[in-house]
């Protein structure tokens, strides 16, 4: 039975066949940013993913009633009704009225003191939240409601006003997801150049193991193995020093105190498929050095 | 003894140039001492290197161990070159490995366990008079003492064919006898020993060795079969 000790000094006499150091020059540190690029690209895609879905899960079942109606005391006799009728109504879940100094001091920073002067007419808003399901046919059915007490009263779903923002953000998603689909091929093929230059730089050694009848996959072995470890380095360093730049941008979001930037946030499933990305890359590093090295090797006798 | 190479026809082309060897046509008998001679360019190397699997000719056919090695997979090679062992001209040693390393690089190919390795690879050291010099990188020795490490490399995996260029062109007149005399033990053991040299003095050291010569890349007896053996050669 073969020990501990003669299976380790069996491994490192094999792994001195290729002299130390790296094979495959400064592929380490080109891995190392390719990797803090990647993880990056990747953590965007993912923060913007959960934000277009938080959105999605925030906005889908809820809509908003404007009351236009230039007399305050109309205005708030018209908003008294809507509430009270869309409270009675089918597939509203709940309806509140909305604080108008809430409203004013949304549009102050816009239009300044005078929107809270009262010359100013500001609609009445109601904010509606529905029962889970079809939200477009109970929004059609209050609009109908609505229109039956007032033409001033207007039914707007929110998902409507913020539906091009998602688009935008689930676009910017899907650049994301492309970039780090171009970084995993880039990094595959620096691979392969990084090996086909240690194979060439190697060769004399190669021809010489050939000839003592060491086969194609016991050499691209030695490779794989020496191009794997500067990949796990690399990707190490590319990962941790992205990690620290990801947490660094959360922080810096979460300080805006902005609801929309806040949504941007990695939960903790994003994080471990963050993490797969380091293990991934010394996977395809070693993958590709393989495949590479083999192929050089095919072309010899 | 049967045929353990057989030669038909071999021709070897490099590109588009002339043929650098042309019809050669031989066998050698397992268990056999052979010297191959020629001037320098006659073709001794390129032939070497299609009997140890480094080159495939360009027509004709080679069988080693009975088989067809011309026509055999990539993939089936490593199981005959394991068999066959080789000094080769420049010795080919591995630059960043130690002598030791070096001689015991045949045997770790071959799967040998490790703790199985010290023994003959010491062995091998100290008969070639390198036993203090275990350790010491190929850069560092003397030419003479690369060719030994050479030759203890091409020997440690007791082949069953030896093929050495040139294996004495680097060594004193007393290491070429004493390496002689190791191949000539080697030869009693069952290995076939093929070697290519110009020194004909060493080729009359080895009683019942034959000598094929190469002139312009063909066999110099058109008929293939094995002349001048020494002896004979003496004797005329």
């Amino acid at each position: 039975m073969v020990s501990r000790a003669d299976r380790r000094a069996a491994a490192a006499a094999r792994h001195r066949l290729l002299p130390g150091g790296r094979v495959a020059g400064p592929m380490l540190w080109i891995i190392a940013i390719m990797m803090f690029l990647t993880v990056l690209a990747a953590a965007a895609g993912l923060g913007l993913g959960a934000a277009v879905q938080s959105m999605s899960a925030d906005l889908a079942g809820r809509a908003s009633v404007q009351v236009v109606e230039a007399n305050p005391q109309q205005r708030d006799q018209l908003a008294a009704r809507a509430l009270t009728a869309l409270r009675g109504a089918d597939g509203v879940q709940a309806a509140a009225a909305v604080d108008p100094a809430l409203l004013a001091d949304q549009i102050r920073p816009w239009l300044g003191e005078e929107a809270t002067s009262g010359d100013l007419p500001l609609p009445a808003l109601i904010d509606v939240t529905l029962t889970p399901g079809d939200v477009d046919a109970k929004v059609a059915r209050l609009r109908r409601l609505l229109g039956g007490l007032s033409p001033a009263l207007r039914i707007e779903p929110h998902a409507a006003f913020l539906l091009p923002l998602a688009g935008l953000l689930s676009a910017l998603g899907w650049l994301a997801a492309g970039v780090v689909l171009l970084m995993t091929l880039a990094t595959g093929a620096v691979v392969v150049l990084a090996a086909r230059g240690a194979h060439d730089s190697h060769r004399g050694t190669i021809e010489v193991l050939h000839l003592m009848g060491s086969t194609d996959v016991q050499i691209a072995r030695l490779f794989q193995r020496r191009i794997g470890l500067d990949a796990m380095l690399g990707s190490a360093l590319g990962f941790a020093f992205a990690a620290f730049v990801i947490l660094l941008i959360g922080l810096r979001l979460s300080a805006t105190g902005s609801e929309l930037l806040g949504a941007v946030r990695l939960p903790s499933i994003s994080w471990a498929v963050l993490a797969l990305l380091p293990v991934a890359g010394v996977m395809l590093a070693t993958l590709a050095a393989r495949w590479t090295v083999l192929r050089a090797l095919g072309r010899a006798l | 003894m049967s045929a353990i190479v057989q030669f038909e026809n071999v021709g070897l082309r490099y590109g588009l140039d002339s043929e650098t060897l042309s019809d050669v046509s031989f066998t050698l008998a397992g268990g056999g001492f052979y010297f191959l001679t020629g001037a320098s360019g006659a073709g001794k190397t390129s032939l070497l290197k299609l009997l140890y699997l480094a080159q495939r000719p360009s027509r004709g056919v080679i069988r080693l161990f009975g088989e067809d090695v011309v026509t055999l997979p990539r993939k089936r090679l490593p199981g005959f070159r394991r068999r066959i062992g080789v000094v080769f001209q420049d010795f080919r040693l591995v630059p960043h490995l130690s002598a030791y390393d070096n001689i015991a690089l045949p045997l770790r190919v071959a799967g040998m366990e490790e703790g199985e390795i010290d023994a003959p690879v010491t062995e091998m050291l100290n008969w070639v008079g390198l036993g203090d010099r275990g350790q010491a990188r190929p850069a560092t020795l003397s030419g003479g003492e690369q060719q030994r490490v050479a030759i203890a490399r091409a020997v440690i995996g007791r082949p069953e064919i030896l093929v050495a260029d040139e294996p004495t062109g680097n060594v004193d007149a007393d290491m070429a006898r004493r390496l002689m005399t190791l191949f000539e033990a080697l030869n009693r053991l069952g290995t076939t020993i093929v070697v290519a040299t110009h020194d004909l003095p060493l080729i009359a050291q080895v009683s019942g060795a034959q000598m094929m010569r190469l002139d312009k890349g063909r066999l110099a007896d058109p008929t293939g079969s094995l002349r001048y053996p020494p002896r004979q050669q003496g004797s005329e």
